[in-house]
């Protein structure tokens, strides 16, 4: 694979090192000079100086034949215009945005970017996950979809145990994928009963998590 | 009219005070508080301090009653990305963003995002007030701009690609 990252902070420096040792090339563009001399010393020719944002950078390093391009500098609106000019303007398959202010995922959706990685998004939900013991615990968006899995436990003793899956009441773009019980993992279907202590894989449209949390968890504390 | 201005430079000053004078309600942002110095203190509008890419701000600004807004910051790319926040979520009727980067700019017009380049037309007015030809409208330069990124483009494929390895 050919990918062009862009920004060479300390996750251009490490996504870039990684790559090249499984075998990818790459090119690692950086437009502060002071910083780039630190990374042409670690990575020769795949290091370029120049701007990201700028469509002449871009062609230099032949983003036409580019299979990813990943926007990780620390400014989101800079990682928002690399990867929209790249995925618009010269029709690379697969691009990514770092975004470091989580508001910022659902307006980089809203305007075209479906990939997007906030390690503040991140961190937070491990922090809630130690708080609330039944929250929806996000697991992983798909791929240019605006689905989201979640995994949930249902409780001993909650209402939603005990009944079938569809006598539930689920928000609209939601779906039961699948139920961890004990160590069976069973593919959820109409009739499937959910009991307590049952782990449950959801999928659900962003609108919808308030809705589905609602069911699941607050149902599962009254 | 009710207006939002992302940016309090000269440029959003000067438009601020323009459209002030003509009686229009304006609400400008800026990040740094000593920009609305720029303003004179005949000002009417309001001023709002923050960032023009956080919706809590753009809300305060009153971004959804906006007939229209301007990004005119000193950064083309906060400036894009605010000018599309306004279009797509807000849907400010009237949206705008000044790009300094003639390609930028050009790229973005294709996009459907409205943006003015004053280097473009600068460019151009320029070259035409030398010429002693009369002057144009910023579609014409931006059409000249077209032409020289496609200059650039066949340059980069003769010079060739870095090989595949």
């Amino acid at each position: 694979m050919y990918v062009i990252v862009v920004g060479g902070g300390k996750v251009g420096y490490y996504l870039t090192k990684a790559l090249l040792d499984a075998g990818h090339e790459v090119a690692l563009i950086e437009r502060n000079p002071k910083r780039f001399e630190l990374l042409e010393e670690a990575f020769g020719e795949v290091a370029v100086l120049g701007d990201g944002c700028d469509v002449r950078t871009m062609l230099s390093v032949g983003v036409k034949r580019a299979d990813v391009v990943a926007a990780v500098t620390g400014d989101d609106e800079d990682n928002l215009v690399i990867c929209q000019l790249a995925r618009q303007r010269f029709s690379v398959p697969r691009v990514i945005a770092r975004i470091n202010n989580p508001k910022n995922e659902e307006i980089f959706r809203l305007l075209g970017i479906h990939e997007t990685v906030s390690s503040t998004r991140v961190l937070y939900h491990l922090i809630e996950e130690e708080l609330g013991a039944e929250q929806l615990m996000p697991l992983s968006t798909l791929r240019r979809g605006n689905l989201m899995l979640f995994e949930v436990k249902i409780s001993e003793g909650s209402p939603v145990a005990g009944k079938a899956v569809n006598a539930l009441n689920l928000p609209p773009d939601t779906l039961l994928v699948a139920v961890l019980r004990g160590e069976q993992a069973l593919v959820a279907s109409g009739s499937t009963v959910l009991l307590g202590g049952d782990t449950v894989i959801a999928l659900t449209a962003p609108d919808h998590v308030h809705a589905l949390q609602e069911l699941l968890v607050k149902a599962a504390r009254s | 009219m009710k207006v939002v201005i992302l940016g309090c430079g000269r440029l959003g000053a000067l438009l601020a005070w323009m459209l002030s004078q003509e009686g229009h309600g304006v609400t400008i942002i800026d990040r740094n508080r000593e920009a609305f110095r720029h303003l004179g203190e005949g000002f009417k509008g309001r001023t709002i301090l923050g960032t023009g890419i956080d919706e809590d701000i753009l809300l305060l600004a009153g971004i959804e009653e906006a007939d229209a807004f301007a990004a005119v910051t000193n950064g083309d790319n906060t400036n894009i990305m605010a000018a599309q926040i306004a279009k797509l979520k807000f849907k400010v009727p009237r949206v705008i963003a000044r790009v300094y980067d003639p390609l930028r700019a050009c790229a973005y017009r294709d996009l459907g995002i409205p943006n003015i380049s004053p280097t473009i037309v600068g460019a151009g007015l320029i070259r035409d007030y030398f010429l002693g030809q009369e002057w144009k409208s910023p579609e014409h330069y931006f059409a000249l701009v077209e032409q020289f990124e496609q200059t650039l483009s066949s340059a980069s494929a003769e010079e060739g690609d870095p090989p595949c390895t």
